[in-house]
């Protein structure tokens, strides 16, 4: 962690707007250099950190570069960086130089440096966060009015909770809908002839991911050839035409109108998309390689089977478009999920982003080599016959626990399991036996001192799953409701305080193994003083709760 | 696991086996001692086919000296690709056990050059005949020939790097998926299909499609070197009769007339420029067939293409009658041929007739006797080689008339010729059809019954079994219907009489397009998807039922319902986008967001897909999948299926449907652990004559109280099914009888059994 020095690739700035220069920035303990990549640009920079007064640093994930503004008495120096975890690297790396190279001799503060500057939205996320929840609330009112901890170190746990509200949008895309908001039936106000069909953004969204080439004619025709309502009225034209199922009379009024025809023809971006991936299928799946085989189905062998008048049609065939297409299209476009997070009502824009994102896919497919590997992989393990052979691995999958009690719950099967393989564990002690041998392990351990491990991964897991089970046998001992449990039986003002405490105790915890090691005074009598005599008022609840 | 089945050792990959393995594999190597052939039908869902697999290889394994080789036969190509995978865990797994001595397996898959071509410029073509026509474009005997003096004359490098390798050119052992043997080639240069084609010989197993034996044009060329000590497998095979007669069978309608005609004015311009040229050729090719067909093995193995359809044994004896000898004279035959047909396809009335009265009213007509009829098709194959003609896709108009000309004289009964001006079903559409129905199923796979020692014929559906050595004619040695030993009764089938409203729900021809129906159909569909997870599949009677039932279902807004709840797939006629809504389909139930797919029995997924765990918790079976009954092909087949082997009409047409049915249903087992619920939604399966005619292991699980069932309590049951089916089990079926067997447990039944001899 402690590095002598950080070799980062950053970009130059004289001011926050300037455009800057590319090159490399040099960190150790006592100076910074940069030196420009283009070696005839002379803005060399070479600085000793006794100079510096400080640093400031623009906010990740609002969308701005990752910037560090490097200050002296007078102006400063601004890099940006590639990305937030090198910024992140050197701003650290910053602080802990300004702090060695003016502190030295004066004695520690017995504060944290606060160097965050807070801003105001900041703020407001905090507060709202709050708001929204009243443990944090409690918590929050027990801990840092109470003056245990700080705000600061309050908040530095949950710097996710802060982060991930404000990212989630970009890193989690809502899906898209199922059900096809497109396929509307039209609105008639049963006087007139008149149909109304209303759109919205969601509905065009889904239009232009779903038809490509409606999408390409929307980037073709608006707004030179025709404005944005005409163009609508000849796509629902077009709709009205196909939901009448007159093969004749679209191939006509296709004949008529180039434009509308562009809607009543069959989608070619669509064709060449499905052509490419019907390569990439799985072959356990591919029928379309059955035709290679298969000679009684070609034209005059084998008997006729039914639907052989298409061969009559050949000059509507363009026109042909089912429902069932859609469907197929539609679902398999929701399986693709967003591809885009422009959230726009901009049509316009709407439709270049999809259509970049598409060539972006294409893109990323063709240099994709190992997807056929995987797939192969995948089939070899489906010919499988899973119950003829013990699993090939546990079954695996990744722990996201939003609240303890469900995991326990959800582990009771497991626990059971483990049980009905192994002979019936003792699973209660009573207080002095727990007593008796943890004291045994202790003069255990004062004789042979730690082994690696400590404890063997077999013992661990029996107690673990042994806990496990006793936490969650409580629920299905006292019945079926799934929100009952032990503490249920307790009075809810008992039941109350326990939780309280116990969301407490966890906090203080993360703040006592988080000081760890030990470097600072200020740490020191942090842990020491405050969390120490808290956390050991709490210890007797700790063990009365866990029994 | 390591096991013996009375002498021989077998090499089973798994740790564990079901009995039903056990005593399948027991059966079938009596079989093979026995040299004959037999019929089996094992449940689908307890692994026949690594069954199989595993039996025969460890067969061969243990006769070293008696090797038989495997011809395994999937309807389907990706069928054969799933086969050739559990080949290769097994496989993988006896290298292990046996080390060197079992390094010389070498299993591939076969199939067309459309599948198998890597030269890019020929396999972008879009059909298979268009492939085949693009690579004989490259590679046939004159085109190379050619390419020798004219090098802008284009040949396939990667068949030339075959030619050049020669002998060198072979597979090392191992197993090659379609896929294994594209990449193989193209690293080595080398044709995978000539490759492959030329490596059968030598291969140990050999997975291809079913038409590679049984349609007699393809058998005569890729089948003809396989030797008698072959055992042929015929997995899920409850439709190889269809499959027999499908392949003896053709239609012949205006366009292909039209084409016909045109075919042969192309075909006499050659001729002519031939004549001016080189008259030489023409003349060669007369002497030749003085000698007769049998000459033809000697071309050069590039040109051969579709071989001659009927029997080649029929054939290949005689020499060509004199007068189609000359290729204008033959030209001219085939003219007088079409014309004729011309002239029959003008008819306003159905017409019927045996290939016998046929063949008289063209002798009488147009002077064409029966044996020159009989040798139309491999004249014209010689002709088409004689003038060089590459694009044989063209050409394919008049090689079904020649297809139907040799099968009209060579077989005098089986057969009849159906003639109808319009379909029955849109009486004003003028659509002229001449068709050859073949009806007797036993025509096309006879020689395969008389070439090869044992031909094994299984499927999860062959009841009433007693009724496949009927209509295929032949003797099985063992004939055997397996049960399904189960943990826990992990299929819960059901017949769903009444909808919702208790109204009856049918797709009886009078309920069919009652709204009352469909909306409790949808209804019923709406219940399903809100409580079962992950996959359902639904399988309706026919397209046409299929297009109208959504498209209902869309105006009355229970689609969208169903939309919210999970995606929806539906099968179409177009294979590419059936293909890929499957794929899709697969997706969104691994990534947990649920999915139904629309099907149609009969249909191509229905045939070969399996919708096994996740993919398919519930399969719903609207109606019963009835044949149309009022074609006249059908009537025909059934009317020769009474008087020949006495099954009435009712029996066969319920025994068709029900397979279907049954066959439809049975995708969703894959193995004892895996679970799922199949409806049969419509109240005639409540009736006796009906039921009966479902598989064994379905019956044993539909329970009296499932049998008269409304959606609601459908509803029910589905619940309570799915929750108990969430509990763990014990695997082995602890208690009464073992569902899984160990090697251990193996060695005590052997141990057993020697006690009591």
């Amino acid at each position: 962690m402690d590095a002598s020095q950080v070799v980062k690739r950053v970009k130059y700035k004289s001011s926050v707007k300037a455009p800057g220069i590319d090159g490399i920035l040099k960190m150790t303990r006592e100076r910074f250099t940069f030196r420009p990549n283009d070696p005839s640009k002379s803005q060399s920079l070479n600085v000793d950190f006794r100079l510096i007064k400080g640093h400031k640093s623009s906010k990740e994930g609002s969308g701005k570069p990752a910037l560090l503004n490097i200050t002296k008495d007078q102006g400063g120096y601004f890099f940006e960086f590639e990305n937030f975890p090198d910024r992140e690297l050197c701003r650290d790396f910053v602080a802990k130089a300004i702090i060695a190279n003016t502190s030295s001799g004066a004695s520690e503060k017995a504060t944290p440096i606060n160097n965050e500057q807070l801003s105001s939205a900041e703020m407001q996320r905090r507060i709202k966060l709050l708001q929204e929840d009243s443990e944090l609330q409690k918590l929050h009112q027990q801990f840092v009015m109470g003056g245990v901890l700080s705000e600061t170190e309050f908040w530095a746990t949950r710097k996710k909770l802060v982060d991930v509200n404000a990212s989630r949008r970009v890193k989690q895309r809502v899906g898209l809908k199922s059900d096809m908001t497109f396929n509307v039936k039209p609105s008639s106000d049963g006087q007139s002839n008149r149909v109304t069909f209303n759109l919205t953004p969601e509905m065009i969204h889904q239009i232009f991911a779903e038809k490509p080439a409606v999408r390409q004619a929307y980037l073709n025709f608006v707004p030179n050839k025709m404005t944005e309502r005409d163009f609508w009225t000849k796509y629902w034209r077009a709709q009205y035409l196909h939901s009448a199922r007159n093969i004749v009379a679209t191939a006509a009024e296709a004949a008529e109108d180039e434009e509308l025809a562009v809607f009543l023809k069959q989608d070619p971006i669509l064709a060449s998309e499905t052509r490419q991936k019907i390569r990439k299928v799985d072959p356990t799946l591919d029928m379309e390689a059955d035709e290679g085989d298969d000679y009684t189905h070609i034209p005059g062998h084998g008997l006729a089977v039914e639907n052989t008048k298409d061969e009559l049609e050949a000059q509507y065939e363009p026109f042909k478009r089912s429902f069932m297409q859609d469907i197929n299209r539609h679902a398999a476009v929701v399986l693709e999920g967003r591809t885009i997070d422009v959230e726009t009502a901009d049509t316009r824009t709407v439709a270049e982003a999809l259509a970049s994102s598409k060539r972006v896919e294409l893109a990323k497919e063709a240099s994709n080599g190992n997807v056929n590997q995987e797939r192969l992989d995948r089939i070899s393990r489906m010919s499988e016959i899973e119950d003829l052979q013990a699993p090939r691995e546990p079954p695996v999958a990744p722990l996201c626990i939003k609240d303890p009690r469900d995991y326990f719950d959800s582990q009771q099967v497991n626990a059971t399991n483990q049980e009905a393989g192994t002979k019936q564990m003792k699973s209660r002690l009573s207080t002095s036996e727990a007593y008796g041998s943890l004291r045994v392990f202790i003069s255990e351990i004062r004789t042979v001192g730690l082994s690696d491990p400590i404890v063997r991964p077999e013992v661990a897991v029996m107690v673990f799953n042994g806990l496990t089970q006793n936490i969650s046998s409580s629920k299905y001992q006292l019945g079926k409701n799934p929100h009952e449990s032990i503490l249920d039986t307790l009075p809810r003002v008992t039941k109350e305080e326990l939780l309280l405490h116990w969301t407490s105790i966890q906090e203080l915890l993360k703040h006592f193994w988080s000081s760890y090691p030990i470097t600072t005074t200020y740490l020191y009598t942090k842990v020491i003083s405050a969390l120490l005599s808290y956390y050991v008022e709490f210890v007797p609840f700790v063990v009365i709760f866990s029994m | 696991m390591i096991f013996n089945i009375e002498d021989v050792t077998v090499y089973f990959p798994y740790d564990h086996i079901y009995p039903e393995q056990h005593a399948y594999m027991t059966e079938l190597k009596r079989t093979l001692d026995a040299k004959g052939h037999c019929l089996l039908e094992m449940p689908t869902g307890t692994g026949k086919t690594i069954a199989l697999l595993s039996l025969i290889t460890s067969y061969t394994l243990s006769k070293p000296s008696n090797p038989v080789k495997l011809l395994y036969c999937t309807r389907t190509v990706h069928e054969m690709e799933k086969t050739l995978h559990e080949l290769k865990l097994l496989v993988k797994y006896q290298v292990e056990c046996v080390g060197g001595n079992n390094a010389g397996l070498l299993a591939l898959g076969l199939s067309s050059r459309k599948n198998l071509c890597v030269n890019e410029e020929v396999v972008s073509k879009e059909n298979r005949d268009s492939v085949d026509a693009g690579c004989r474009k490259l590679t046939a005997s004159w085109v190379r020939e050619m390419a020798l003096s004219d090098k802008s004359v284009k040949v396939c490098e990667f068949y030339e790097g075959l030619e050049r390798s020669g002998s060198e050119a072979v597979l090392p052992p191992g197993v090659y998926t379609l896929q294994d043997l594209r990449v193989f080639g193209k690293a080595k240069g080398w044709c995978p299909y000539f490759l492959a084609r030329h490596m059968v010989q030598f291969a140990n197993v050999v997975v291809y499609s079913y038409q590679y034996l049984l349609d007699p044009k393809v058998a005569g060329i890729i089948s003809k070197e396989m030797q008698r000590e072959s055992v042929v497998v015929f997995d899920e095979a409850h439709n190889i009769d269809n499959v027999c007669i499908e392949a003896l069978s053709v239609s012949v309608r205006k366009q292909t007339l039209e084409g016909a005609t045109r075919n042969l004015n192309k075909m006499s311009q050659e001729i002519d420029r031939f004549k001016a040229t080189d008259e030489r050729r023409l003349r060669a090719e007369y002497d030749r067939l003085v000698d007769g067909l049998a000459q033809r093995g000697n071309l050069p193995h590039g040109d051969t293409w579709l071989a001659n359809p009927a029997l080649p044994d029929d054939i290949l004896k005689e020499a060509v009658p004199g007068n189609i000898r000359k290729a204008q004279h033959f030209v001219s035959v085939l003219r007088r041929l079409v014309q004729y047909l011309k002239g029959r396809l003008e008819t306003e009335n159905f017409e019927k007739e045996g290939p016998v009265t046929f063949v008289n009213a063209v002798n009488s007509h147009v002077g064409i006797d029966q044996k020159m009829l009989k040798f139309c098709y491999d004249r014209l194959h010689s002709l088409m080689l004689t003038l060089e003609i590459t694009d044989t896709d063209e050409f394919l108009h008049i090689q079904t008339i020649c297809n139907f000309a040799t099968l009209v004289g060579t077989y005098a009964r089986g057969f009849s010729i159906i003639i109808e001006p319009y379909d029955e079903r849109m009486p004003n559409t003028p659509d002229p059809v001449l068709q050859l129905s073949c009806h007797d199923a036993s025509l096309a796979i006879k020689p395969v019954f008389d070439r090869f020692q044992s031909v094994v014929i299984t499927s999860g559906t062959l009841s009433p079994i007693d009724l496949y050595p009927r209509l295929l004619n032949f003797n099985p040695v063992v004939s055997r219907s397996f049960t399904m030993s189960l943990t826990r009764d992990c299929i819960c089938p059901m017949v769903l009489t009444r909808g919702s409203d208790q109204l009856p729900v049918s797709t009886k021809f009078d309920l069919r397009s009652d709204p009352g129906v469909e909306r409790n159909y949808g209804r019923l569909l709406l219940e399903m998807v809100s409580v079962v997870p992950d996959g359902i599949v639904c399988f309706f009677v026919s397209y046409s039922y299929m297009d109208a039932i959504v498209n209902s279902w869309n105006e009355t807004g229970i689609l969208k319902e169903i939309m919210q709840r999970k995606l929806v797939f539906i099968e179409t006629q177009d294979v590419v986008e059936t293909t890929l809504a499957l794929d899709n389909y697969r997706k969104a139930c691994d990534c947990g967001r649920g999915a139904v797919f629309f099907s149609v029995a009969r249909g191509k997924v229905a045939e070969g897909i399996d919708f096994d765990r996740h993919y398919g918790r519930l399969v719903i079976m609207f109606g019963v999948p009835f044949q149309y009954t009022l074609s006249r092909i059908l009537l025909a087949r059934l009317e020769y299926l009474r008087e020949t082997f006495q099954i009435k009409e009712g029996d066969f047409l319920t025994f068709d449907a029900l397979r279907q049915a049954a066959q439809c249903v049975g995708r969703v087992i894959r193995s004892k652990a895996d679970y799922g619920m199949m409806i049969f939604a419509d109240k005639r399966y409540t009736r006796h004559d009906k039921r009966s005619k479902l598989p064994g292991w379905i019956l044993s699980h539909l329970r009296e109280a499932h049998l008269n069932l409304s959606t609601d309590m459908a509803v029910h049951i589905a619940r309570e099914f799915l929750r108990k089916m969430a509990q763990p089990y014990d695997k082995t079926g602890g208690g009464g009888k073992k569902t899984l067997l160990s090697q251990d447990d193996l060695k005590k039944m052997n141990s057993l059994d020697q006690m009591m001899f």
